[in-house]
């Protein structure tokens, strides 16, 4: 594929995009694994939102 | 079906989600996929020549940037009008994304500017400024949600600070139309029909359906998180109250 005299400035417009994109993805995605594993931490540990049946 | 009150329930809101995301996610991939294949196999154009392919990254970020701050006002009426916690977490979701496709907008303009206008950025420029003002109102939004100690006064503050903004949005839009500007006017969304040809205008379509597809799995996947985040910072008050 032939991108002409400027294909430097479209390979790097490509990446910033690659960058850009994957890192908030991937924040999201991290921030997602964070928030529940500190969810399921808490409800081990006894601290739930809800009220508990008593046995 | 679920009445549209229903999903104004977080409990709710996380169990569509949950259904909703994988079929996003895989929406999205497909059609970035097809766009990219397309915008690769377009013709050059007669003036730009190759660097019309940044086009296909830039005119999506740059629409969705726009709609971003236009979804985070109406959230921002929700906040101060109904009240509602969902209306907020919506709006604070949207702030980093928004953010990130401003960034990816004037990126790739200073990209293409650079060949195109012999220069990557002109201050003067009344386009180029008015969506370095949206950036710098989206970091400013994002700020206020980070330092703010109550979470209802942030919310507050944040919601009319996005109202304010929102007047940033038409002087995007009409900037190349008020003022004598180095950047072009539109040629997609305009009286008289595109002025663009299909070889160049289906895949920008097609790149910007994938691009809004990106944003609505990205919004829905940031409000799940922020949900949570909340349960879990009620459950740590919680838990301190009873320690």
């Amino acid at each position: 594929m032939n991108l002409g005299p400027h294909a430097a400035f479209i390979v790097a417009a490509y990446s910033a995009a690659i960058v850009i994109l994957t890192t908030l993805i991937g924040w999201i995605a991290l921030d997602y694994r964070t928030q529940h594993r500190i969810l399921a931490d808490l409800d081990k540990r006894g601290v739930n939102g809800r009220a508990r049946k008593k046995p | 079906m679920m009445a549209l009150i229903d999903l104004a329930n977080p409990t709710r809101f996380l169990t569509l989600a949950a259904r909703l995301l994988p079929w996003l996610a895989t929406a999205t991939l497909i059609a970035f996929v097809v766009g990219v294949v397309m915008a690769f196999n377009a013709p050059d154009d007669y003036q730009q020549g190759a660097t019309v392919k940044i086009m296909f990254l830039h005119v999506p970020a740059a629409w969705l940037s726009m709609f971003c701050w236009a979804i985070m006002s109406a959230a921002a009426l929700g906040t101060l009008v109904w009240r509602h916690p969902l209306a907020d977490v919506a709006a604070k979701a949207a702030a980093p994304i928004g953010a990130a496709l401003t960034l990816l907008c004037l990126v790739t303009g200073s990209l293409w500017g650079r060949p195109m206008w012999g220069t990557y950025w002109q201050w003067g420029d009344a386009r180029l400024t008015s969506v370095f003002i949206l950036f710098l109102l989206y970091l400013g939004v994002i700020a206020l949600y980070q330092t703010a100690e109550d979470p209802n006064r942030g919310a507050r503050g944040a919601a009319i600070l996005i109202l304010v903004g929102a007047i940033n949005l038409p002087i995007i839009k009409f900037s190349v139309d008020w003022w004598a500007t180095l950047h072009q006017p539109a040629s997609v969304i305009r009286l008289g029909g595109s002025a663009i040809h299909p070889t160049i205008l289906y895949p920008l379509l097609v790149m910007a359906l994938a691009f809004f597809l990106l944003f609505i799995t990205l919004h829905l996947a940031a409000m799940r998180n922020e949900i949570l985040r909340r349960r879990v910072r009620s459950m740590r008050i919680m838990q301190a109250q009873r320690a």
